[in-house]
């Protein structure tokens, strides 16, 4: 249960949302009971691959979708009682452009701007910084926009009404890594501004960019804090090891029954090892039988990825 | 020793009305290789690709791929490479079996060919238990190493992947690159985009386009110490940045 004096702080509040999908004869458990609450101002991040059941969540948090059971408010409104006034609240991203192909970047604008009963000039300032990239192009059709452009335009499209929570689900999916980081140096701007943002990605790089994140998986949420502390929960001896003939390296590293698991990273491998007795001269020593050559062996700290695959392994045990 | 050369690219260009998409891109792959493909959204690459894949004809320029002429025998081009992307790839209402069944056919695999794929693939993916489930009904994971196993069904001299990893989970897009591995070592020519920069650390070679052209050619180490970076992210920052023209 929540408590009640926190209420006052969070923007946010999930308890124990269920979410299932009959699909033919089977059921599939979109969302599996997931609880959460973010702070005001916060820039909260849910992390996952396809089918973690992000968009599930987001469209329940944003009144689009009923859950099967649990609660959940925004700004302290109920997501089914409430819904009228916490829609008037919330700015929503779709993870699928969803704007009118056949207006123009500029009409698009408006449209919303009039169905939230306000102006483009009233909110200006909110979205000037990203609008002034598009604005050459605002008599274009938002149909033959560029990736880049529908995402800048869809994004005003949801801050056009000055919404103090901020809904954005998967924004960066399938944008090359400079946009993409452009893309969540304009989310820390809006940060700035206090909205509060809750913004759901695959690449789990982007967890960095979060002031907390929620770690998700089939429909559960698999750890929730700080990136840092996330990745300080990363108990196990991790290793980069790397060698000349990196696909035998991966083999021969598998088959070794002192390790637990082995990925590669970049042009190394993350070993975890079973115990700490296993260090780097265990190591080498153990790749030298195999005639491997250049071997390079340091111990490193976890980052996300790799304590998302450990927590993977924990849920599934 | 010259390594035999699957891909090799002249001057390949094409061009939309005034719009200049590929701007004379040459380089070789050799067989076996696997070639990371890298550029911002708008910088050419699925042009490029499509060019290869002899799905869209070269304003000018000359290429060799399979080593079939690319403006002569572009039909016959299609039967010697694989394809696969993030957003096409398997028929969903058709079960994991009859998947593998209509690729063997499209490629020309015989009965025999394709029985023996079919009980290769399914054993090897460990799907003994899903070989009867609709393609719908599977994770995303499996069913994009379902699509890249079929992809490579007849056995092509090159498969070309489009951001085949996109929103798969970290541990399966690391068993995907394992597939890939595989496939390499059987010789099969690997030309691959990702937005996944560790990624291109897995290539034996990376290409990185900036608005049209190739900018940069290189082993991973190479451009890292070319561009004085610790990593492909950085090198990739660095390059892309220079970009002029949107996507």
């Amino acid at each position: 249960m929540v408590k009640s004096n926190s209420n006052n702080m969070s923007a946010v509040i999930v308890e124990n949302i269920v979410k299932k999908y009959q699909i033919e004869k089977s059921e599939v458990v979109a969302i599996n009971g997931v609880s959460f609450e973010v702070a005001k101002g916060e820039l909260f991040g849910i992390v996952g691959p396809d089918g973690a059941g992000k968009t599930s969540l987001f469209r329940v948090l944003t009144t689009l979708l009923l859950a099967d059971s649990g609660h959940a408010t925004i700004e302290g409104y109920d997501v089914v009682k409430d819904y009228k006034i916490i829609r008037k609240k919330l700015g929503y991203m779709p993870g699928r452009f969803s704007l009118y192909q056949d207006l123009s970047v500029e009409e698009n604008l408006s449209f919303f701007a009039t169905i939230f009963n306000t102006t483009i000039a009233e909110n200006y300032d909110l979205i000037k910084d990203i609008y002034q990239q598009i604005e050459p192009f605002k008599k274009r059709r938002a149909g033959k926009l560029s990736g880049g452009m529908k995402q800048k335009l869809a994004l005003c499209c949801a801050l056009i009404h000055k919404p103090s929570v901020l809904f954005l689900d998967e924004p960066t999916t399938g944008v090359d890594a400079v946009s993409r980081k452009e893309f969540w140096e304009m989310l820390q701007r809006l940060k700035a501004q206090g909205i509060t943002i809750l913004v759901s990605t695959p690449y789990m790089d982007e967890a960095g960019m979060c002031d907390r994140v929620a770690l998700m998986q089939k429909g559960q949420i698999l750890a929730i804090d700080k990136p840092e502390q996330i990745n300080q929960q990363f108990k196990n001896p991790l290793w980069a090891v790397q060698a000349s003939s990196m696909y035998n390296l991966l083999k021969t590293l598998k088959q070794w029954a002192a390790v637990t698991s082995c990925y590669s990273f970049g042009e190394y491998y993350h070993v975890v090892m079973k115990s700490e007795m296993y260090g780097e001269k265990e190591i080498k020593a153990y790749l030298l039988q195999y005639q491997f050559q250049d071997i390079e062996v340091k111990q490193i700290a976890a980052n996300i990825e790799d304590s998302f695959m450990a927590l993977m392994h924990t849920s599934h045990e | 020793m010259n390594k035999e050369k699957v891909i090799v690219a002249e001057g390949l260009t094409k061009r939309f009305g005034d719009f200049v998409a590929v701007d004379h891109i040459s380089f070789e792959v050799s067989k076996g290789e696997i070639f990371g493909f890298l550029g911002a959204n708008g910088a050419g690459k699925t042009t490029a690709m499509r060019m290869l894949c002899g799905l869209s004809t070269p304003s000018t320029g000359k290429a060799i791929v399979a080593g079939l002429d690319l403006f002569k025998d572009a039909e016959k081009i299609k039967k010697n490479i694989g394809y696969m992307s993030q957003k096409f790839s398997l028929y969903e209402d058709l079960t994991i079996k009859e998947n593998i069944q209509f690729y063997g056919g499209i490629y020309g695999l015989t009965k025999k060919q394709i029985l023996d794929k079919t009980n290769y693939l399914v054993e090897h993916l460990h799907l003994q238990d899903h070989q009867n489930s609709l393609v719908r009904s599977l994770p995303l994971g499996w069913k994009q190493k379902l699509a890249f196993s079929v992809a490579i069904v007849h056995e092509p001299a090159i498969v070309f992947l489009d951001e085949p990893t996109g929103g798969v989970d970290p541990v399966t897009r690391r068993e995907f690159w394992e597939l890939i591995y595989d496939a390499s070592e059987r010789g099969i020519t690997v030309f691959v985009t990702t937005h996944y920069m560790d990624e291109a650390e897995y290539c034996n070679r990376v290409s990185i386009m900036v608005d049209g052209r190739i900018e940069a050619l290189d082993t991973p180490n190479g451009l890292k110490k070319t561009y004085n970076s610790d990593s492909m992210d950085e090198v990739f920052l660095k390059l892309a940045r220079k970009a002029v023209r949107g996507e």
